[in-house]
């Protein structure tokens, strides 16, 4: 047993808030961020100058957010703009509150990415291999996947089964970016980008901002709405390639399955007892690596255990029941922490996982991250 | 001269000054660490294997093999617009180190990973060599 296993049903995530997802060139990342901190505070009942902790993603400053939300707290995280933050960040505010460093942390991530037209590769994020032209996490993807492909046959109908199925969540969430159906087909004959990646591989960027409320299980009871325990936590990261960024050679399996000893272990759950899956999806192939990582199914066979629908609703694991980033919204595994926090509080209407007792939260990343939420 | 449609340079620094000047040279090489022999790319202030500034840049067979491919279809440059649809290929040479590259003188459909490849140098100018690499068997 780790000995981060004592932290197992010690902290809840109590509020949730989100502002809407779009194109809103009017606002800033603070004002994006103190709408969802409003939310998230209305979620819970709690009084905001409660909040004694405050943790930033992506947002520029965090006195300046602490200004505008009138927050002096005594606990301070700011983390990199990186996607892969998110579960990062919970795990370490999970730990600050067992710890007692503070008593109840918001966590704000805002992104401002589709009004100020970010890239995400090229003179924006400058590289060892730039002379030869290569850039941007999609073609890091777009490498391991063609490496997939050629280990184990996976085929671009085999991946188009996510992208599928998280448009067809995303046809079913109000508040989602994508309301387009789609089919196999389409994704087949959708423009290349970094081939064999096509545009629907690709996640949306889009505006937006999240922010999780958390406090220990005892304080956990006084507030408004049924708390979500954090079970299982799982960590483990890969810099040894950390030049290729977002790349692994072995699509990060040994890593995710030590994130997924670690988790599952604490949680005292396995990949059966899993009701919906919330994986971290910048771009589709990371959900197949992140699938036979997480022990869903062996190494090579996520082509054909995603096939036939497996990830939709009433499938074998429903994944990703808010669209996901690829057509839910950009918001870095932000929103499908709040999703799990959601589909266990039984608030997800017209997308809702009858019964869901435990969701994970998932992201095979340099920095991979596994949280397994149970309904407190 | 750099104009706007120039294609990224590579950041020379006294960490990475040995590669590109033994690639001006026609040779591929590696940082090899001069302490406990381990070769590493790209260069690093310090061994990571065993933290030893004692390091030098060491000639390779520039022999190795196709790991994975990419073709863009997006220019992330204005220099390379007129590529487009460019291959970048990863390769890991038989000295160990992996290596994003260009693949030359290849179509995609011919492409096969695990294929043998070997490095090319092209001068870019007076200054400034790419090593690129050749499908070799």
């Amino acid at each position: 047993m780790n000995a981060f296993h004592k932290l197992k049903d010690r902290v809840a995530i109590v509020g949730v808030g989100n502002t809407a997802y779009g194109n809103f060139p009017e606002i800033d990342d603070f004002g994006l961020g103190a709408r969802a901190f409003r939310n998230a505070v209305e979620d819970c009942g709690i009084g905001k100058d409660q909040i004694d902790g405050l943790l930033v993603c992506r947002v520029p400053s965090y006195a300046r957010m602490g200004e505008i939300l009138g927050l002096n707290p005594r606990w301070t995280v700011q983390m990199p703009p990186h996607g892969r933050m998110s579960g990062m960040a919970i795990i370490e505010a999970a730990a600050a509150l067992d710890a007692g460093l503070c008593d109840y942390a918001a966590l704000i991530y805002a992104n401002i990415g589709r009004s100020r037209r970010v890239n995400y590769g090229g003179d924006e994020s400058p590289g060892v291999w730039d002379p030869w032209g290569f850039t941007s996490p999609g073609a890091s993807h777009a490498l391991m996947f063609q490496r997939h492909s050629a280990l184990y046959g996976t085929t671009t109908r085999q991946l188009a089964e996510v992208s599928v199925a998280f448009r067809h969540h995303a046809c079913l969430n109000p508040s989602a970016v994508m309301k387009q159906p789609i089919t196999i087909d389409d994704h087949e004959a959708a423009r290349p980008i970094t081939e064999p990646l096509r545009l629907l591989d690709y996640c949306l960027i889009n505006d937006g901002a999240v922010c999780i409320i958390m406090t220990t299980k005892e304080r956990a009871r006084d507030l408004k709405k049924r708390p979500v325990m954090i079970s299982g936590i799982g960590a483990r990261e890969a810099y040894s390639t950390a030049s290729i960024p977002n790349f692994s050679l072995n699509f990060w399996y040994d890593e995710m399955r030590d994130v997924a000893a670690q988790a599952y272990g604490m949680a005292g759950v396995g990949p059966a007892d899993v009701d919906a899956l919330m994986c971290y999806d910048n771009f589709s192939p990371t959900v197949l690596f992140s699938l036979e990582g997480l022990g869903f199914c062996e190494q090579g066979e996520a082509g054909s255990f995603v096939e036939g629908g497996a990830l939709k609703l009433g499938g074998r694991l429903p994944t990703n029941t808010d669209g996901g980033h690829l057509s839910n919204s950009y918001m870095q595994g932000w929103a499908l922490n709040i999703e799990a926090v959601r589909q266990l509080r039984g608030e997800c209407e017209g997308r809702q996982v009858k019964d869901a007792e435990v969701v994970q939260y998932c992201g095979a990343t340099p920095c991979s991250r596994s949280i397994i939420y149970t309904a407190g | 001269m750099q104009g706007t449609t120039a294609k990224p340079r590579p950041r020379i620094d006294p960490v990475s000054r040995g590669f590109w000047d033994n690639a001006r040279a026609g040779k591929l090489s590696v940082q090899m660490c001069q302490d406990c022999g381990d070769k590493h790319f790209p260069g690093s202030p310090v061994c990571p294997k065993c933290l030893s500034e004692n390091q030098s840049w060491a000639p390779v067979s520039g022999k190795g093999t196709l790991l994975s491919w990419v073709r863009f279809h997006r220019a992330y440059w204005d220099g390379f617009r007129d590529d487009l649809p460019y291959l970048v290929c990863l390769v890991g040479l038989d000295e160990g180190p992996l290596l994003m590259s260009n693949l030359a003188g290849v179509e995609p459909e011919q492409i096969r990973i695990g294929a043998r490849v070997e490095a090319i140098f092209e001068s870019i100018d007076e200054e400034f060599t790419l090593p690129k690499f050749r499908v070799s068997d």
